[in-house]
């Protein structure tokens, strides 16, 4: 049978057409087989949008990002932003997500939304990772909870349209009216029982043309897929351990290569004493001097840290030469801004607290493999902002960025690290130096000392009370400076942003977008301020927002306590908004608040509104010395949180099974940041790196019992969830504590200050090295 | 350089290294096996841990040197019988473990050896027992990993 393409366009979807829904604008690629897209922006919806803000800021006003943005815009094709849906004649349905994952599962719910709106399996959905698209711009990037939110509603219209176009495709080549077809499975199903497979229509549904049509998306009511629990889609491939990260890739000749790091914190080398001898070390291969290290490129991972600490090197200081946490401490308090209402007017409370260092190390250490020719480059990594990396790689090789080809790899874990791409930078000029192509990798002791941390904060609030109001709120965060810089996705404002000031300006605007006092507590300011740019820092599920909410958490038992108030109650009277008193009234309920507890015990609250969602924590808390003293080896053990309830209001839920998932992890971090982990910066490098010195949640620090519970939702969206199981949790758990033992901390995680439990590893040489007596342990 | 040849995952292999070099990257770098993964090299976070003679163990902390001629050594990738998976993999799939999946092959063949340390012992698996398990999970998935060892056990 000769095939024919559709005629014209379907106006509408006649079958699906409620009065009154709102209609969206896709497009119909050319091309041989069914090609789909919609706009990667929100403002192809036709009305008002119902989300308000974005989840990232906007771009910074400069006249200079502006212009060359337009240009850049202006110079390419219309259609060039968009994201697309292919439909293949063997009847896969693919679709190249410009997002990273990390293991947050936004390939599974990328799949079921595709799957939902084309009534397919969601097995039948091929979801991969899209190399750079600089024709993207901002909307590459992977951070700030946003995936869902801002994907959502765009792969829904593609979606849509490939399903009617397969319709009208099949209801002509089975000459019925397309109002009596319906699709199943990838099938289009006619009347009387028969069937056409998608990919059969692939071609006859596709266009010869591109043009835009407007499609109606299927009402919530009818969904299947879309908030039932399903199972991660990449589990198999991980329990067999088939699932590719970077470092398990075989690209031809891309060897194992370590770098050599200073003692220093960002130390850089001035001379190496032994190259050669180094040079001829069994299984090397290369040796050289590059920007952050000697590199050493070897046939095996072990045979290249051996070289790398044989060798000899004179490095010159870091960027926080001689410096020690209370140096670092003593500089950002120099920097707290002041309060708007003088102590002693009234009645104010006073609260101070510190937030130490964290490590944003992640169990995949920054990897990326690099493959460098005269004339192009190639470039392999799991990287949450690959447009940036490329124009920044380009320039590292000094090829035109479309010479420049960056493949995103699913990431071990990322919480906001990834989107830089420090590795890739490394392997980009390792590669160049070498003149052949590397696995670089980035060893745990490089991860730990010289990776990315979440910076040392302080937060001070002051409150004053009235007989029974809260008059006023007042709130200082101050923060070694986060760095922000590639975050807004795309080498223009990445370069815009470098400008003196614009991390400032920057910083402030995600402060103020991101962070709400969700009380009504009368006059209430916030006011960031930022120091010290020596550090690499990073988001770590969230930048402000873990501290910023423990601190007010805290101060809230304390208002409570001072207006002779239950924690519970004073919430409940004071919050703001019926989604966060259904949050805390559906953790009082399942978690039982009030009930009695031993001595040494106890119960605490937090809540929380980000991402357009609301959560709120009940944690019970072990503090008992024969808990807190429990005897593990090179472990800490600390107070043990024995039982969390967490409830979560996100809007539309895409994959249940998810959200919880992502629940429990942001508790797994609340519970290292305000209990065990830490950094600890002395004589200008940090001390820690092991995981037995960075005391990250372990088996004997997990709750025994954790109950995620999903509130009901009716609004019309998803919200965020990366991020957002940390704040509400660690404000439970640091209130529980005080609950529990009467001492309200100065400083968080509370161990900071506790000789520590292991010896120092020495920093020449950088790594430690392996021990042999592995045998000796199994079990 | 020497000869070394063991069995990894039924198939007999030999390799010419070094006899210092850690099993780990022999698996790894030599032989292309990329189940293991490293996340330390020092014996600590236990990505990397497998099976020796049906014993769980780190390669990372091994000179291959070593291993004898006889040593069986299993991967994750070894654990399945074909296509029928390990109960315990099951498990995991079944409780939706993994994040990232990074540490997840460590964890299941810690997992696997613990049950079968603590049936030898006739020892209760319970959350004493899951809790001398020292694998780290940086996406905090230490809940479900509870939940499936204990729902795996039941199937061993
Ligand atoms: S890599 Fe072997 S225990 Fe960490
Ligand atoms: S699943 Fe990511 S480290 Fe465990």
């Amino acid at each position: 049978m000769a095939h024919h393409r559709l005629a014209s366009p379907p106006a509408e979807d006649g079958l699906r057409k409620p009065v009154g829904r709102r209609r969206f604008l896709g497009y119909l690629i050319a091309a041989p087989t069914l090609v789909v897209a919609a706009e990667l922006t929100r403002n192809q919806i036709f009305g008002a949008p119902e989300a308000s803000a974005a989840a990232l800021p906007s771009v910074p006003q400069t006249p200079e990002a502006y212009d060359l943005l337009d240009a850049l815009r202006d110079a390419m094709r219309p259609t060039a932003n968009l994201i697309r849906i292919e439909v293949g004649r063997d009847g896969t349905v693919s679709f190249a997500l410009p997002r990273s994952d990390n293991g947050q599962g936004i390939v599974t719910s990328t799949q079921m939304i595709i799957a939902e709106e084309m009534d397919l399996d969601v097995d039948q959905v091929r979801v991969t990772l899209a190399d750079a698209r600089p024709e993207l711009l901002f909307n590459q990037i992977t951070g700030g909870s946003s995936t869902t939110f801002t994907t959502y509603t765009p792969i829904r219209v593609a979606a849509a349209l490939a399903r009617g176009r397969l319709l009208e495709a099949g209801a002509q080549l089975l000459a019925q009216d397309v109002r009596t077809v319906t699709s199943r499975k990838g099938l289009v199903l006619g009347a009387g029982g028969r069937s056409i497979p998608f990919g059969e229509l692939a071609e006859k549904a596709a266009s010869d043309t591109t043009r835009q049509v407007e499609v109606t998306l299927k009402a919530r009511e009818k969904f299947s897929v879309i908030g039932k629990p399903h199972n991660k889609t990449d589990a198999r491939d991980i329990v067999t351990g088939r699932k590719v990260f970077a470092t398990d890739l075989q690209i031809p000749d891309a060897l194992p290569t370590v770098i050599c790091r200073a003692p220093d914190l960002n130390g850089t080398p001035d001379d190496v004493d032994n190259l050669d001898d180094v040079r001829s070390m069994p299984g090397v291969t290369d040796v050289e001097v590059v920007s952050t290290g000697v590199a050493v490129r070897a046939r095996t991972f072990g045979q290249a840290i051996d070289a790398v600490n044989a060798l000899q090197v004179s490095w010159n200081r870091g960027t926080v030469a001689g410096e020690d946490d209370e140096s670092i401490l003593r500089r950002v308090r120099a920097a707290e801004l002041p309060m708007a209402v003088p102590a002693g007017v009234g009645r104010t409370i006073d609260r101070a607290f510190t937030f130490w260092t964290a490590s944003n190390s992640s169990l995949e250490t920054n990897c990326a493999l690099a493959d460098v020719r005269s004339d192009r480059a190639e470039i392999w990594g799991p990287m949450k902002n690959p447009i940036a990396a490329q124009g920044d790689i380009a320039k590292i090789v000094d090829l035109p960025i479309s010479k420049v080809t960056v493949h995103v790899t699913q990431g071990g874990g990322s919480f906001g690290r990834k989107l830089f791409y420090d590795a890739a930078l490394e392997a980009a000029e390792c590669s160049k130096v070498f003149g052949k192509p590397v696995k670089l990798m980035w060893t745990r002791a490089d991860d730990s000392r010289q990776g990315r941390v979440h910076p040392m904060s302080t937060s001070r609030v002051r409150a004053q009370v009235g007989a029974d109001a809260v008059l006023s709120y007042e709130q200082r965060h101050t923060s070694v400076a986060t760095q922000i810089n590639p975050g807004l996705g795309e080498p223009v404002t990445a370069a815009a942003v470098k400008a003196p000031l614009g991390n400032l300006t920057l910083s402030e605007s995600i402060f103020e977008l991101t962070q709400v006092t969700p009380y009504e507590f009368g006059v209430s300011t916030r006011l960031l301020n930022e120091v010290d740019m020596r550090f690499n820092t990073s988001a770590m599920r969230n930048i402000y927002s873990p501290n910023v909410a423990t601190a007010r958490e805290l101060m809230v038992d304390e208002l409570a306590a001072a207006m002779g108030k239950d924690p519970y109650e004073f919430r409940r009277e004071f919050l703001r908004g019926a989604r966060l008193r259904g949050v805390l009234d559906a953790v009082a309920k399942e978690g039982r608040w009030g009930r009695s507890m031993k001595k040494g015990t106890a119960q605490g609250l937090g809540v929380h509104t980000e991402y357009k969602a609301a959560t709120a924590a009940l944690v019970e808390i072990d503090c008992r010395p024969e808990t807190v003293d429990r005897p593990i080896r090179e472990g800490v053990t600390g107070p043990r949180v024995t039982r969390v309830t967490f409830a979560v209001d996100v809007g539309l839920v895409v994959n249940p099974r998810g959200l919880e998932a992502q629940m429990m992890g942001g508790i797994s971090d609340a519970i290292a940041l305000i209990l065990t982990s830490s950094l600890h910066l002395t004589d200008g490098h940090f001390v820690e790196a092991s995981w037995d010195n960075y005391f990250y949640t372990r088996q004997w620090n997990t709750p025994p019992e954790l109950n995620v519970v999903i509130v009901e939702s009716d609004a019309p969206e998803p919200g965020g969830a990366g991020e957002l199981g940390l704040s509400a949790a660690c404000g439970a758990i640091a209130n529980a504590y005080v609950r529990a033992t009467g001492i309200v901390p100065e400083y968080f995680p509370i161990n900071h200050k506790d000789p520590f439990p292991f010896e120092p590893k020495p920093t020449v040489p950088p790594i430690p090295e392996s021990p042999t007596d592995g045998l000796d342990f199994t079990y | 350089m020497g000869t070394h040849t063991f069995t990894l995952n039924g198939e007999r292999v030999t390799v010419d290294v070094e006899d210092d070099v850690r099993l780990l990257w022999v698996i790894r770098d030599m032989l292309g096996v990329t189940g293991p993964k490293y996340g330390c090299g020092i014996n600590v976070c236990k990505a990397c841990t497998s099976h020796i003679n049906g014993k769980a163990f780190n390669p990372c902390s091994v000179p291959v040197g070593a291993i004898s001629d006889d040593d069986e050594v299993t991967t994750i990738e070894g654990l399945a019988d074909g296509d029928k998976l390990h109960p315990m993999q099951e498990a995991w799939l079944d409780r939706d473990v993994a994040q990232c999946g990074y540490c997840q092959p460590g964890q299941i063949m810690a997992a696997v050896a613990k049950v079968r340390q603590c049936q030898e012992e006739g020892r209760d698996l319970d959350d004493d027992a899951i809790e001398e398990i020292r694998n780290i999970c940086r996406c905090g998935t230490y809940n479900r990993i509870r939940e499936a060892i204990k729902a795996g056990a039941e199937n061993m």
